[in-house]
């Protein structure tokens, strides 16, 4: 009987997957590594200048790459997490499971105080959340946050603060505009979110197949419809309360087995091999502009009068309050 | 000289206290009778060893029964159903009784078919009990109680569903075997005149006690309790003559 | 031999039995003393708990009320019509949803009734402009009913099927109509039988996971075995789900106790027994009302299966399968799937050769009868309490996603006890009963007993309830959400991870796969293990 468990274990543990010995594994949110997203690129291009194996593991969302990480604390097999945003760096920072990156981020085009670039994190894109929608569906979208909430019958879909950036994003959002007054406008949002989705692609794809006429996003996601598709259907709706940003960073495990590896794929991540991809795959604001320019298509995007981002600090103190503050909104 | 012997044995089952004293001379075939629920498969499953006395002495041909498991006693039983595996041809059933996991050599295969062929299904050896009449069937389970080889049989009705002449058939082949084997036979039959030619002895049981006990011909000729009238059956009675009941 | 069991006897019953005390009992543990579980600063039972089981409750009864109200003309049709065109095939779509994973099925009702599904594409095409929304609810409700309908439809067949011979022709030399016979006949059948069928449907959808993954939309629509895998999965909120886990313990153990009973009955392979001559049948109405009750069963199951089918065909085949990945997962689910099929069948077996002992040479029917209770407990502690429990108690002493996939090998096999106890069982204590003393009186026991008398005559029980299993675990999106990664993703993982990144074309193929593979394992098994039937 023992051998047969002993077998069943191995037989099990094999099933795993391989293991080589140079390998370098990143944690991201599962859109990266889809085969359009920049993924494939990223890893084509560090693969071929380290001689070693990225390995991506993708989890639902950007939220969700923080509570893997602490769910498996030091044992983590992850060397580098990419995908955080600034609504999590000081939660990400408390966990200690971060190491300095060593890098100078002085001359990033990225719009955020100096004073929010530390030693953890390297910022490698940005963007605005924007709520997207089909004009064929919706010839006039809201034009506020409070218009889309309060004097609109359009049905969105929406993602999990939980699971995912643009989720908390728009939980962030809503409590900037409304402050306390936050839940009870989940309560009248509530009727017409089609669907809470785990991660952005998933909401996505039901806005693509017509399940709703609005979808949670970024104010860049038109881009991908004009180049890819030469498609203007598609747009940002444009909110006059303003727009709010995320920076997406990424950060060196520190427990990582492969240090010198991990420091040389954030030095990359910097690189034009993965700056340059940016636009065009991850459909967000590079933080190195590329020496071609962004595509022209980005010049046609919306470009909120406002820029709102709450201190990480503020967010890793209340986070957990206002995501139980929004189940119930939601449940009730 | 006795081949059973039971004294004082005591027996518990659901609020019946069952208690049996009772002496069977080898090469008797002794019946049963007694309505239903009075003990007479109790009686029979405590000499096979499937139930154990609360208190009390089993002796089987001389020796000490307790403790001895089931298969290891000087018996054979034949039940009242499920005597033959489904899934298993007659030859396996038989060969069942030599070796409990068919392990058998070319001697012992043969014995089987011996076994068969005296029960009068020489050639059955391969089919299955669906195949066979409900008569057969039996023989197939009197065959195994032949290759095993054991003192004493014990049946529990087994003829029970068989119509009348068929019956009779199977009592007189039993009763072929015990003469030409020696064997000590307990049969618990419904009436006693299923057995009449066959059975040389008859116990009453009611009640979990053997009320009455003595040879068929004493039964016969003089019901020694009243309760036994019902069981002795519908032939005209030989002439009544009176004698003491002799309890045991 | 009515005396004390020997150690023989009991061994592997009280074996089994402390495998699963071990496991339950230690999930629990796990669960209770989490360090995480007492630092929360909130209420015990928030508004979003209550919020939640408020909700798993009214999805679970109207489920449990459209499953049986929808069963019962179906029931009532198949009970009265002995030949009609498709009465095979409507049986055996009924035998189906047992064996078809859980998120193919929901895969193919997304196809039938989604926004851009058949359905809708038919009202639109009809000029009708109310959509039916597949996310939420009704979605929820619809897969219940997919699922449930056909299991609730079959216990109630066997129900006709048990009213006597005599009921039906006192009634035709009385000359009763269709609606007397239901008013004097049916109707008290149904009073006493739908009552529990309806408890139990509604039981299994109180528990439901996939599906209200799939297409609940989020936290309003979240059962409470969702909330679990939520909490732990997105927040690692081990204080709640330590609420959460208590009241579906708690909810459960309730409603189980009511119902009386912990069994499930045995969902597959019944026979159903044929009606006598019925002469109340020939009218127009009764002719049409079955008519539209099996037309619409045929529907229900066939259509989103269909669909499964279409899609799947008309995907990207090649690409698909030319996957690796997609074979390391369907070998993974494959070994996940026959190891808790296995261990499953070993542990029910544990149990039922020693409950049987004890009832037929002991007659002790009260101890074999709460032996084989223990292993319906997974009823009471739902699969995902256990994996939620394993999780946090495994969590500081291994890597519980490396070691993920035993997890749920563990998990799936507590799952499929209540079929193996239910299928094997019955069978079981029949054997010991005919032949525990033609056994005894010849010497066969151990080893001799189990090849010659159990094996032949239990081989096609033992086979039902491990292809049952099996394909149950091979199907199964549940704990494997929980403690799947990439690198350990079983086939139904893929699917799902598939249709939540939107890849549907990939996914309909994948579910194709899927579906293909464990009606293969399914048939492989009870066919190639349980041989052909010869008595």
């Amino acid at each position: 009987m023992q051998r047969v468990i002993r077998f069943a274990i191995a037989a099990l543990a094999a099933l795993g997957g391989p293991a080589a010995a140079e390998t370098l594994t990143v944690y991201t949110y599962d859109s990266f590594t889809s085969e359009w997203g920049p993924g494939p690129a990223v890893e084509q291009a560090f693969e071929a200048d380290c001689g070693c194996d990225l390995e991506f593991v993708g989890v639902d969302d950007g939220v969700a790459i923080l509570s893997r990480l602490r769910l498996e604390g030091a044992r983590t097999r992850a060397d580098i997490v990419l995908g955080l945003d600034m609504n999590l760096v000081a939660e990400a920072r408390a966990t200690g499971l971060l190491a300095p990156h060593g890098l100078d981020l002085s001359g990033l085009s990225v719009p955020l105080p100096a004073d929010m670039l530390d030693e953890l994190f390297v910022p490698y894109d940005w963007g605005y959340f924007a709520f997207v929608y089909d004009s064929e569906l919706l010839p006039v979208p809201p034009a506020s946050l409070r218009a889309l909430v309060d004097d609109s019958d359009a049905e969105i879909l929406i993602q999990d603060p939980r699971t995912s950036t643009p989720g908390l994003g728009l939980l962030l959002w809503l409590r900037e505009v409304y402050g306390d007054e936050a839940a009870a406008a989940w309560h009248r949002l509530r009727p017409r979110i089609v669907t809470v989705t785990s991660g952005w692609s998933e909401a996505y794809g039901l806005f693509l197949e017509g399940e709703a006429p609005m979808v949670l996003s970024y104010t860049t996601s038109p881009a991908y419809h004009m180049i890819s598709e030469g498609e203007d259907r598609y747009q940002a709706a444009s909110f006059a309360e303003g727009h709010y940003l995320q920076v997406e960073v990424a950060a060196k495990v520190a427990t990582t087995d492969q240090p010198d590896l991990a420091d040389r794929f954030l030095a990359f991540v910097l690189s034009p091999g993965f700056q340059d991809v940016i636009p065009t795959t991850n459909w967000m604001y590079p933080v190195v502009t590329p020496a071609a320019g962004l595509p022209d298509a980005f010049a046609a995007l919306v470009t909120p009068e406002r820029a709102l981002l709450m201190a990480p600090d503020t967010v890793a103190q209340s986070r957990g309050a206002w995501i139980d503050e929004w189940l119930v909104a939601m449940s009730r | 000289m006795p081949m059973i012997e039971l004294s004082g044995v005591t027996y518990r089952y659901d609020h019946t206290e069952m208690a049996f004293d009772l002496t069977v001379d080898a090469g008797a075939f002794l019946t049963v009778i007694g309505p239903s629920g009075a003990g007479k498969t109790t009686l029979l499953n405590l000499i096979a060893g499937f139930e154990r006395p609360d208190g009390g002495r089993i002796v089987l041909d001389g020796r000490d029964a307790a403790g001895q498991p089931p298969a290891q006693r000087p018996v054979t039983t034949l039940f009242q159903e499920h005597n033959l595996f489904a899934h298993l041809t007659a030859a396996q059933n038989v060969g069942l009784g030599l070796h409990p996991g068919l392990r058998l050599s070319s001697t012992q295969r043969d014995m089987v078919s011996q076994g068969l062929a005296v029960v009068g299904l020489a050639g059955f050896e391969d089919r299955l009990p669906r195949q066979m009449s409900g008569g057969e069937r039996r023989r197939v389970a009197l065959a195994r109680s032949i290759v095993r080889d054991r003192k004493i049989l014990l049946l529990d009705e087994p003829f029970a569903a068989l119509d009348p002449p068929r019956r009779l058939e199977m009592v007189a082949l039993v009763d072929a075997l015990r003469r030409d084997r020696g064997l000590t036979v307990v049969m618990v039959s419904h009436l006693l005149d299923e057995v009449v030619g066959a059975a040389t002895h008859a116990v009453f049981v009611q009640d979990g006690r053997i009320l009455a006990a003595g040879t068929v011909d004493d039964f016969l000729a003089a019901p020694p309790v009243p309760e036994i009238t019902g069981y002795l059956g519908t032939r005209p009675r030989p002439r009544a003559v009176p004698r003491a009941a002799k309890r045991g | 031999m009515n005396s004390r069991p020997t150690p023989g006897v009991l061994l592997p019953g009280a074996g089994a039995a402390l495998a699963l005390a071990l496991l339950v009992g230690g999930a629990l543990i796990g669960l209770l003393l989490a360090p995480e579980g007492a630092a929360a600063g909130r209420p015990w039972v928030d508004g979003y708990v209550l919020a939640v089981l408020r909700f798993t409750v009214w999805q679970a009864l109207l489920s449990a009320l459209l499953s049986v109200g929808l069963a019962v003309p179906v029931a009532r049709a198949l009970a009265r019509r002995r030949r009609f065109a498709g009465r095979a095939l409507l049986l055996r779509l009924l035998g189906l949803p047992m064996v078809v994973p859980t998120i193919v099925g929901v895969l193919g009702i997304v196809a039938i009734y989604g926004r851009s599904g058949l359905l809708n594409e038919g009202l639109g095409a009809l000029g009708v402009a109310a959509r039916l929304d597949v996310y939420g609810l009704s979605g929820i409700l619809i897969a219940h009913v997919f699922f449930n309908m056909p299991f609730a439809t079959r216990l109630l067949v066997q129900a006709w099927a048990g009213i006597p011979a005599e009921s039906w022709r006192l009634a035709s030399q009385l000359g009763m109509s269709g609606g007397q016979v239901f008013r004097l006949i049916e109707a008290p059948m149904l009073r006493q039988t739908a009552p529990g069928i309806a408890g139990l449907v509604f039981l299994l959808c109180f528990t439901s996971f996939s599906v209200v993954l799939v297409l609940g939309g989020g936290p309003p629509n979240a059962t409470l075995e969702v909330a679990i895998y939520q909490a732990l999965r997105f927040d690692f909120d081990v204080a709640r789900v330590v609420v959460l886990a208590t009241l579906q313990v708690a909810v459960c153990a309730v409603l189980v106790g009511a119902a009386g009973r912990l069994a499930r009955p045995m969902p597959v392979d019944q026979t159903l027994a044929p009606p006598v001559e019925r002469h109340d049948l020939a009218g127009v109405w009764s002719r049409a009302l079955d008519a539209v009750a099996i037309a619409a069963a045929m529907a229900i199951l066939a259509l989103p299966l269909a669909a499964v089918a279409a899609a799947g065909l008309a995907g990207p085949v090649a690409a698909v399968l030319a996957d690796g990945e997609l074979w390391r997962a369907a070998l993974r689910s494959l070994t996940v799937g026959l190891s808790a099929g296995l261990l499953a069948v070993a542990l029910g077996w544990g149990l039922v050769s020693t409950s049987r002992e004890l009832r037929a040479r002991y007659y002790r029917r009260g101890a074999a009868d709460r032996l084989e209770l223990a292993g319906s407990l997974v009823l009471v502690v739902p699969p995902f309490v256990v994996g939620a429990g394993l999780f946090v108690l495994l969590r500081p002493v291994a890597d519980v996603f490396a070691i993920g996939l035993i997890l749920v090998v563990l998990v799936n096999a507590l799952m499929g006890l209540p079929f193996v106890i239910r299928i094997l069982g019955p069978p079981a204590a029949q054997v010991a009963e005919r032949h525990l003393r033609l056994c005894d009186s010849l010497g066969i026991a151990g080893w001799h007993r189990l090849r010659l008398v159990d094996w032949p005559l239990l081989r096609r029980p033992a086979a039902l309830a491990l292809a049952v299993c099996s394909a149950l675990a091979m199907g199964d999106l549940g704990v494997i959400a929980l403690f799947g990664t990439p690198d350990t993703r079983t086939l139904p993982l893929l699917l799902y991870h598939r249709m939540g990144s939107y890849r549907m074309d990939e996914a309909a193929v994948t579910a194709l796969v899927l579906l293909v593979l464990s009606l293969l394992l399914f048939v492989a098994i009870e066919r190639g293990l349980g041989g052909d039937a010869d008595d």
